[in-house]
Formats: C-alpha cells, structure tokens, sequence
C-alpha cells in the first residue's frame, strides 16, 4: 500500500482550537440520516461550554434519551439552560428543539400586520405549507439559525457561539436549498400568475392575460380544482407584501453561511453511502464558497489488538477448533478477526475519500457499545472529537 | 430545472410474460405492495432489494421502486442511475425478474396528466410557467401523492396475454408484487397518509379522488408496511414508535426485519463471563500459547506478547459482552411488538448482488418471502 493510501497522513482536525477560537461563531453539523449527528451537535455544545463559551444548541429532531440528557422534555421553539454543567470558565449551554410550525408562524406575525397575520395563519394553504411542506424544516432550521445569531449578536452576555443541527432530510444538501427555493417560488412567475386575479379583485382582468396564462390557470383549477386555487390566491394575496421579505431573509441566511464566523463539519459513519454524501457535501461546500472545519468520523471500529491480523486470528481459531484446545480462545480470536475485519472495511472506505479530498481534516470518534443516555456520555463523546 | 427526459416520456414497462408464475406460499400470501422502512442507516434499501429478490423466484416479476431521488438501487446493483423507466436488474432463480424504477415526482406528474386528462402540449407549458415546479416541490402533500401514486399504478397495472388456441385468454397483474423503498421511519406516516395531508387542501376534485385510491390500497390487505431495525437503541426506538403511528392511522403493519444481526461466536458460559467481565484469563493465555499466537513485532514496535494480546482479547471480549447484552434486550423490544420477525445476518465484507442473493435466500427460508 503506498503511503498516500495510509489513512493516518491525512491532517487532523482540531476541535478544541475550533471551539476555542472566538472567531468561530456558528458551528453546522451536517451529513446523512443515522450518522450522528444530533449527538456530535450536542457534544461539541457541551465541550465548548465547559471550556468556557456561552453556546447555544439547536436540534432538530433530537432522540428521546438525547433530548431528556439535555433537559428538553417540552418541545416550545425557545432555549433553556441546560442543567448539570461544568461552569468553572465561565461558560453556559442553552438547547432548544426546533417547532417548524411555530417558527413559520412567527415569521409571519413578526412581518404583517396583525389583520394580515390572522388572515395568513387560518389560510387551509398556509396551514398545510407551515406544517407539511417538504422544505419547511430546512428552511425554519435556517430562518432559526438566523434569530439565534441575530439576538446573540443584541446582547454582549448572549451567546457567543451557536451549534446547529441539519435535518434529516431526504439529501443532505436540501437545508441549502430549501430557503432559495421557497424564496424562488414565492416571487416566482407561477405564484405571479395565480395572484393576478385575486389582486386586481376581478375575472375581468383575465382578458387581458395572454390566452397561455389563461390555461395555464384552466388547468391548474382543472386539476386541483377551484377551492385549492382559491386558498393558494388569498394566501398570496395576504403574503404579497411579505415577497421581498422572504428573498430578503434567505439571502441574509446564504450569507450568513458563508461569513468567516461560520464553520461547517460534515459527520460521517465509514459506511458507503454516508461517505458518499459527505463527498457531495464537502464538494458542495467549496462550490458554494461555504467554510469547511472537517470531517466529523463517527462510530469508527477499531481494537486494542490492532497488530493480529484477521486472517492470522482465524487460522488460529480453527487450529484451536481441530485440536479441541480452549474453545474460549477460539470465540475470542473470532471476535478479533470479525473486528478486524470491518475495521479494514472501514479503513477502505475512509481512505477512498480522503484520496478524493486530500485537504478535508478529520476527526475520528470510536463506536461505542451503547447510546448516549447523558451529559457523562456527551462528555466522552466531546472528547473522543478533540482526540483528547 | 428541466429534468432529462421529462417531455415525450414514454411509458414502458415490460414485455408480456409467456409463462405463468409458481404459486408462492409465504406468511405474506396475497400482500402485493410491500413497503420497506426503516431509520437511516439500518440497510433499508439492501432489505427492500433482498425482498423484491425473493418475492421474484419461480417465475415472478417483481417492481422494486424508490421514492427519494437517492438512486440507492442503481448503486446496490452496480447498474448506471436508472432512467424514469422500469428497467430489468436481475434474475431470480426459477427464471423471475426483478424490475427497478426510481419514481421522479415530475415525471410522475407529467405520467398523471398525460393518463388523466391527455394534455400532451398544454402539459409541457404547465412546466414553463414553473406549475410542475410547484405541484412537485411546493404544494403541499401532492408530491407524495404523486409518488406513490406512480406505485399504486404499478401494483394495479394488468397485462392480456392473448388466448391460445383452446384456451381462454388470461389477463393478470404485470407484477405479481412491487416492493417500495420508503422514506425512513422518521417520516414513513406522513409520508403514507397522503390522503390526510391532501384532505385539508382539496375537498373535491380529481386530486382528493386519487388520493382516496391509494389511500384504499395502501390500507387493505393487499399492502404490508416493513420495518427494518438493527439491534440497537435508537432505531428499535423508532420501529416501536412507527409501529404505533402506522396502527393508529389503519395502515397495515408487516414484519419487522433485524437487520445486520451478528453471528455468536462465544458459547453461552462464555458469553456470559464476558458480560460479567469475568472470563478466565489464564485458559486464554494457554489458549494462544497452544495456537502459537503473540510475539514481539520488530517490525511495527507492536506489543504482541502473549500477556498484551490477552489483554486486548479480553478487552474486546468484554465490549462484545457489553454490545450482546444490550442486543439481547433490544430484541427483547421488537419481539414484544409482536409481528412476524426475520433476521438477517451483517456481511462483514459490504453488499454486492451475490449477498443480496444470499440475504433473500434467508428471507425466503424464513417465509418473509
């Protein structure tokens, strides 16, 4: 194996220089569904509020147990303190769950009139927009992300560091995408035509629509029918003056992604796909000019008994098995060989990506045997990613 | 975005059979939708194409379709992404044939209008004005709609197979099952209940009616959700909480498939030593001696001695006993949800076709299939 293969030469990286650094305002956790990522989100919370900065963490849809660990038994859109931390530098940790619901909700009451709000929010499309649309997550997390910094930044003793969990989303990258793409259908040509009518207040106007917006809006009232089309039109009726707005905080988000203050670690597990959408994500990333810290390596397998080798363990075994020698023995190199082996799998495939992305840094974080319950776990965790 | 292919899309599905399907009796007899979830990361996929094997063997044909774009069966069976088209990836054994489709919301749309309402021209000018944008992306619900609507069509597509002469003709299923790739557990009832995501849109009309169709199929006995767990905390989680939001909305459980289950390599004594962390160190150290194992490596600087190699062994041991321990009362969990239960072991080596074989031999054996 040449040297480049050897998945030790690639750069490690440092989490504690990361969260020690005040420059380092946001941190993003992103990767696939099943990585990790909530627990990676909440450990580096935790750590870097017991080396002493003021940190707020946001989580999606964290795990029952995770939540509880954290004291987020009520699901209510706004950070707690979390209880049981080490405070001795000063530090502090808030956590809240994200309420899709409630945060779209908020947005609108914050930004129309109260006539216009009530309006909005007993719209059956607004209804059905804020609580099912495939988009909304990402875009609330992302809209969530930009209120938590903004109201950091309001006060000198808030929080001077913000980490924030993706949601699990069908790809990865839809937290990207999603803001801009709401922004782009809600100032869209479509949504354009369908509140024509409603805005002039009459059919009349319709005359003087070229005959393909007329069929354009034949077929939609053929296919969804007219009530659907009806509740689609007050909704953008109501929502007009909110347009620019919307385009306005999605721009705001995008940039606020890229600011110098933004870190992005992308979690893995050394499994196929993972790896496969952590390689779109890092390309992703350095497409959209967004900072990469690294790559988070989680649940890597590896054993005290690294010099045995698979091969050498089972010829071992089977020898003890042929000689009826310590059946003990021969369980226990089996064990080691099994390791071993999707240890080297593992390896394999972490070594591919980083052939892939010389320059991406990485931290590894061994599997464990069980969950995390509490914030001793988190703790280990936080300081399996220093590599402490 | 235009996706490829979205205009003058043809609509092909496979050749008509010339020979007839064996009888296949299994605990899902009659189930021709099955549906296979599971949390992230569990091998719901590697399940769902293990599954759609087995149910093609003694001369069946299966659809094995996916929902989320991730192009997840092209890539199990080393085949380039599929095309908006149901394309043949394997062979059963018996002669049967697997099918794959990767279900595109817009395609499926464009699928939808065409069989509905003949737009033909009209259709590609929804597109221009950013209207199939809206209904696929934006407009709540409908995309699920869409999507497995494209499923409901192919569960319920029938095929003529002209009469020969003394014969009747015979008309019967294009597939004799079509097993779905879901979205994850996290997202599996939404996902399904497309008629209550629709029902507080549209009251009337075409959409609400064709949302009341699947919702039909996808709660008879005709359908069969799967759950993929592994013996772990968080996704058995998961499968008892699916188990229950599924049940509540009428949609019908399967069974539950363990996934990436390991071998016992210890005996029962030993195994219990090791979770007690009391195995005996000294049968371990004669052990390796009699193997010849544990030395000095000049090579590596690695300390291999009998003592240090023990050590290690024992720690791994006493990881593994902790690691089974836990196994043993997760599998508790599933086992108290009482559904049909299949395991499936880990392939320490990674999935290619030949262990796909291997797993839907097991799931056949185990009457999964």
């Amino acid at each position: 194996m040449s040297s480049a293969l050897q998945p030790n030469l690639q750069k490690k990286l440092d989490i504690d220089a990361l969260l020690d650094d005040p420059q380092t305002q946001i941190l993003v956790c992103c990767g696939s569904g099943g990585v990790g990522k909530t627990t990676t989100a909440a450990a580096l919370g935790l750590r870097a509020a017991e080396r002493g900065r003021r940190v707020v963490v946001l989580t999606i849809d964290p795990a029952r147990r995770l939540a509880q660990a954290m004291g987020l038994d009520t699901l209510d859109n706004t950070p707690r303190p979390v209880a049981g931390i080490d405070d001795a530098k000063g530090g502090r940790l808030d956590a809240m769950m994200l309420d899709m619901k409630r945060t779209f909700d908020e947005v609108i009451e914050t930004h129309a009139t109260p006539e216009k709000a009530a309006q909005l929010l007993a719209n059956p499309f607004y209804q059905a927009l804020s609580s099912s649309f495939a988009g909304t997550q990402e875009y609330m997390a992302m809209e969530k992300l930009g209120q938590l910094r903004a109201q950091a930044e309001g006060d000198p003793d808030g929080w001077d560091l913000v980490v924030v969990d993706t949601p699990p989303s069908r790809s990865a990258l839809d937290f990207l995408d999603a803001p801009q793409r709401l922004g782009s259908f809600l100032d869209g040509r479509f949504i354009r035509i369908l509140s024509t009518p409603a805005r002039v207040g009459g059919r009349a106007y319709l005359k003087v629509m070229s005959a393909a917006v007329g069929t354009v809006t034949g077929l939609m009232t053929k296919i969804l029918g007219a009530q659907v089309l009806r509740d689609v039109q007050t909704f953008v009726a109501a929502l007009d003056t909110m347009f620019g707005g919307f385009r306005e905080r999605a721009d705001a988000t995008y940039k606020l992604l890229q600011a110098p203050g933004t870190a992005f670690l992308v979690v893995a597990a050394p499994e196929r796909d993972a790896l496969r959408e952590a390689s779109y994500f890092v390309e992703r990333l350095a497409a959209e000019r967004m900072p990469l810290a690294g790559l988070v390596l989680n649940r890597v397998h590896s054993g005290p008994a690294e010099g045995l080798s698979a091969e050498r363990a089972l010829a071992a075994a089977e020898d003890l098995d042929d000689s009826g020698e310590s059946a003990l023995t021969a369980g226990l190199l089996r064990i080691h060989a099994d390791r071993k082996r999707l240890s080297e799998r593992e390896q394999g495939l972490a070594s591919r990506f980083f052939q892939a992305h010389p320059s991406v840094r990485v931290t590894r974080v061994p599997a464990k045997p069980q969950d995390v319950h509490d914030l001793d776990g988190l703790r280990v965790i936080g300081g399996d990613l220093a590599g402490a | 975005m235009a996706s490829p292919g979205s205009s003058a899309r043809s609509h092909k599905g496979p050749p008509i059979r010339r020979t007839t399907p064996e009888d296949h009796e299994s605990d899902w007899t009659g189930v021709r939708l099955h549906i296979v979830t599971g949390k992230g990361g569990t091998g719901k996929t590697t399940v769902a194409a293990a599954l759609a094997l087995a149910l093609a063997a003694g001369g069946r044909r299966t659809l094995l379709a996916e929902v989320e774009g991730r192009q997840g069966i092209a890539q199990l069976f080393d085949v380039p992404p599929l095309p908006y088209e149901e394309t043949r990836v394997a062979v059963a054994p018996g002669g049967g044939e697997v099918y794959a489709l990767a279900v595109d919301p817009k395609a499926a749309l464009m699928d939808y209008l065409e069989l509905f309402y003949h737009l033909g021209r009209a259709g590609r000018m929804l597109e221009r004005f950013g209207a199939v944008d809206f209904a696929t992306t934006i407009a709540p619900g409908l995309r699920d709609v869409l999507l497995t609507g494209k499923i409901y069509e192919a569960v319920r597509r029938r095929e003529t197979l002209p009469a020969r002469r003394g014969e009747l003709q015979i008309e019967r299923p294009v597939y004799d099952a079509v097993v779905m790739d879901a979205p994850p557990t996290g997202r599996i009832t939404r996902f399904l209940n497309v008629n209550e995501e629709v029902v507080g849109l549209a009251k009337v009309g075409p959409i609400r009616n064709q949302a009341n169709s699947i919702m039909t199929l996808l709660r008879s006995k005709q359908t069969a959700v799967h759950l993929v767990s592994v013996l772990e905390e968080m996704p058995v989680q998961e499968t008892t909480d699916a188990v229950g939001e599924l049940s509540a909305l009428g949609l019908p459980v399967g069974g539950v498939i363990v996934n990436m289950v390991r071998e016992p390599f210890l005996t029962q004594a030993a195994l219990e030593s090791a979770i007690g962390g009391d195995i005996d160190r000294a049968e371990v150290l004669a052990g390796l001696s009699a193997a010849g194992l544990g030395r000095r490596s000049r090579a590596t600087g690695n300390d291999t001695s009998p003592a240090a190699l023990a050590t290690a062994l024992l720690e791994e041991a006493a990881e593994h006993g902790a690691r089974v321990r836990m196994e043993r009362d997760e599998r508790k969990e599933l086992i108290a949800l009482n559904r049909p239960t299949y395991e499936l072991p880990a392939v320490a080596s990674g999935i290619d076709l030949g262990t796909l074989y291997g797993l839907a031999a097991e799931l056949t054996k185990q009457g999964a299939a």
